[in-house]
């Protein structure tokens, strides 16, 4: 007997759809990039990268040392002064157009490395951090010869030698973020990644030998927090810019005190994403699950409160977990894959135990029914309800996919929640009043305002944040102030 | 043993992403600056300027819409696709303009980074001419620079290719869509320049390439009522103020030539002359509960 197929019930059953990995090559051991070469460390030591997802080992990559910080520092200097100082600003362009077309020519194999390197759905690293990192080169490259025109003076100076620190979040766009605006500027870089995340900075390397970039102007040191306290320690760097935690933050700050040299910070954050009753429903849903969900909640910016209109909680609610019963967790590589794995064994750590704080001060847990794979770090999409504002799960950054659930009855009420952390980098505001938008957005105290949207990214738009957000943005014009010589007292 | 022959090239119009000839069945005699017959040009009539306009006024709605960045990427292959083609260039410009290959070596070579220079203001106009403006008031007030249109362009009659880019660059970067009647007496680089750009993905119509008698051409465009601009660079003399004249019966914006005659365009470039060629959008919108 055949039985009728049951054509109503949505069963959201995909078949596998995995992106080859064959594209991306990956070398058993890579060493640091100094001045235009690779070389193995001198006094650092060797280090494994690993697959979040599959916890097998990719390949070794070397830990520089002081002595390596030392050199690549002394290769970015003479570069400055030889080469990248003094070229036109018309020159430093052409440089940057290659960078960012070559990054276009090999956009699937950086996708792939980077999701098998970080765990992020290949979706994400296809369409957002592969294109957003050749955007910013783009961008950029056409501000090296129109300094001029951007607000800083009829010739505004490069800094020198910028020391970058960036996170294992979005590793190629943060590298993107960090080197265009400086070389553009006609800065160099000695740049390092985070400890879990450097293969795509390694395959950038070779991008800009392809470039014919000259030696010295991008160095790439590998390591864990003490390479990085090594090279944000080093007298000869004029600029350091840090992505990364609140805490590191104010550490480079206290160490840079009565220095010389100039600092950006682009911190944690703890967006409020705030939903009005009369807030589009199927767009504000789509936007609290990217908001909190994109990249494993593994964003500064990302929505991690959501802050909805008490008459409006329980329809959100529910519409918000039958929509998350629709996500995909599981292999990154799978085109089909919305959730994939948590970076590291240590960041599990810290999610599950504010996850577990929650529970233990009294908020209501929940999560769909997500079977997790055995081997890999996984977490599975988590919403807290009856949220108090002096929850840590409200007030700490978890940087996972943990979404806290608070409520407001007047929009004096929102604002006053929404800005009630230590943080300032991002919010959102869903509501079809635009006049609303516009009042809220006058008083939320966050660096970037996203509408009836959320997670919007783009070169000519400043990004960074107020108060314990950090200070300092990046793209737009704004950001090109970051490495320019603009002292407020010279 | 015999030499080969070279095979010549047809110097037509570049309308609407096609290459035709006049439709008149016209054509000029093009020598080289020491006089040497180089080709015969189409020699564009009224009716070939009305096509040109109508092809431009199509593609305008698209690539005005086009974003910014993408923009910026197409003219960037431009310059990426006359780079290859520099070889040819040089001759061409070496011919037309009388300068020796070194020379006109660096005229191609300006003429591909004016390209790229270009090409990197198309995301930026609007963070340099756009503002946000602190009204007295509960409102949220912002001005953005938008296209003005069509825009029809006098290409300098010295600067065969340098001078062509540097007027027509400024114009479509912020999208706006040309009709550009090329240097009367040099046109074949501008011709080879519509066989570049119809080849890098510059949409059909944006950039409609005439040769012809520009003193007669001039009028007609000057008067065209859906042409929103004229760029007089390459105008006669003589006859500037009549076009003037004849461009303000719909009110176009008037880019004049300059005082001193060409410009030096091997010199820094400006916004200028890209700002002039766009109209300022100012909006307004409530702020409050």
């Amino acid at each position: 007997m055949t039985s009728v197929p049951d054509l109503v019930t949505p069963t959201w059953e995909y078949a596998p759809a995995p992106e080859s990995r064959a594209i991306a090559t990956l070398r058993a051991s890579y060493g640091l990039f100094i001045d235009g070469a690779f070389a193995d460390p001198v006094d650092g030591g060797v280090r494994k990268t690993v697959n979040p997802a599959t916890e097998e080992v990719l390949a070794e990559v070397a830990d520089a040392g002081p002595k390596d910080v030392d050199r690549a520092v002394q290769a970015a200097r003479r570069a400055f002064i030889e080469v990248w100082g003094p070229m036109p600003g018309r020159e430093r362009a052409k440089y940057l157009y290659r960078v960012a077309r070559l990054i276009q020519e090999r956009a699937r194999e950086f996708a792939v490395l980077e999701t098998l390197d970080n765990g992020k759905p290949i979706r994400e690293s296809r369409d957002v951090d592969v294109p957003l990192a050749a955007a910013h080169f783009f961008h950029h490259a056409g501000w090296a010869d129109k300094l001029a025109h951007a607000g800083y003076g009829p010739d505004p100076r490069p800094l020198g030698v910028a020391a970058q620190v960036i996170p294992w979040n979005f590793p190629l766009l943060m590298a993107a973020w960090k080197l265009a605006p400086a070389l553009a500027t006609g800065n160099t870089v000695v740049l390092k990644p985070a400890e879990t995340t450097p293969l795509s900075a390694l395959l950038l390397a070779e991008v800009l030998q392809q470039a014919g970039l000259p030696p010295g102007v991008v160095n790439i040191v590998t390591g864990d927090g003490a390479t990085g306290a090594a090279l944000v320690a080093h007298p000869d760097v004029d600029k350091v810019a840090f992505t990364g935690s609140t805490e590191v933050g104010k550490a480079i700050q206290r160490q840079l005190a009565g220095t010389r040299t100039r600092l950006t910070l682009e911190l944690g954050g703890k967006a409020a994403n705030v939903v009005f009753d009369d807030a589009p429903l199927d767009q504000a849903v789509e936007g609290i699950v990217n908001g909190i969900f994109f990249n494993q909640g593994h964003v500064c910016c990302a929505g991690s409160r959501l802050l909805v209109q008490e008459s409006l909680h329980d329809e959100l609610l529910d519409r918000l977990k039958e929509r998350l019963g629709t996500l995909r967790l599981g292999d990154p590589l799978d085109k089909n894959t919305d959730i994939g794995a948590i970076n590291s064994a240590e960041q599990l750590q810290r999610i599950t135990e504010l996850a577990a704080s929650g529970e233990a001060e009294g908020a209501q847990r929940w999560s769909p029914d997500c079977a997790l794979p055995e081997r890999g770090f996984w977490f599975a999409p988590t919403v807290f309800t009856g949220v108090a504002q002096s929850h840590r799960i409200a007030q700490e950054e978890i940087f996972g996919p943990v979404l806290s659930v608070l409520t407001f009855r007047t929009p004096q009420e929102a604002v006053e929640k929404a800005n009630n952390t230590p943080y300032g980098l991002s919010a959102g505001v869903w509501t079809d009043k635009g006049s609303l938008i516009l009042w809220m957005a006058q008083r939320l105290r966050a660096g970037v305002v996203w509408a009836n949207t959320f997670n919007r990214f783009d070169p000519t738009s400043p990004f960074g944040g107020y108060k314990e957000s950090g200070f300092g943005r990046e793209g737009g014009r704004q950001g090109l102030g970051a490495y320019l010589d603009v002292e407020v007292d010279a | 043993m015999s030499e080969r022959l070279e095979v010549r090239r047809t110097a037509k119009l570049f309308v609407g992403g096609a290459f035709p000839r006049s439709e008149s069945g016209r054509s000029y005699e093009v020598a080289a600056a020491d006089g040497t017959f180089l080709a015969n040009a189409a020699l564009a009539s009224r009716k070939d300027v009305r096509d040109a306009v109508t092809a431009a006024r199509k593609a305008q709605p698209g690539w005005a819409a086009t974003t910014a960045y993408n923009r910026g990427q197409i003219l960037y292959r431009v310059a990426e696709l006359l780079e290859g083609r520099a070889a040819q260039f040089i001759d061409e410009v070496a011919s037309a303009e009388g300068v020796d290959l070194d020379e006109a070596a660096r005229l191609v070579e300006e003429s591909v980074d004016r390209w790229v220079w270009y090409a990197g203001w198309s995301d930026k106009i609007a963070m340099v001419a756009g503002s946000s403006n602190p009204v007295a008031g509960p409102y949220f007030n912002f001005s953005v620079p938008e296209p003005t249109g069509v825009v029809a362009v006098l290409a300098p009659q010295a600067s065969s290719l340098l001078g062509l880019v540097s007027v027509l660059a400024p114009a479509i970067v912020s999208g706006n869509t040309v009709v550009v009647v090329a240097s009367e007496a040099r046109p074949l680089p501008a011709v080879s320049l519509g066989e570049v750009l119809a080849t890098s993905d510059v949409p059909g119509g944006v950039v409609n390439i005439l040769t012809g008698h520009t003193a007669e051409l001039a009028p007609v465009l000057a008067s065209h009522m859906d042409v929103n601009a004229i760029d007089l660079c390459g105008a006669p003399a003589a006859d500037v103020a009549e076009l003037e004249r004849l461009a303000a019966e719909n009110v176009k914006r008037v880019v004049r030539p300059g005082r001193n005659g060409e410009p030096d365009w091997l010199a820094e470039p400006t916004p200028r002359r890209m700002l002039a060629l766009t109209e300022t959008k100012t909006v307004w919108h409530p702020q409050g509960l």
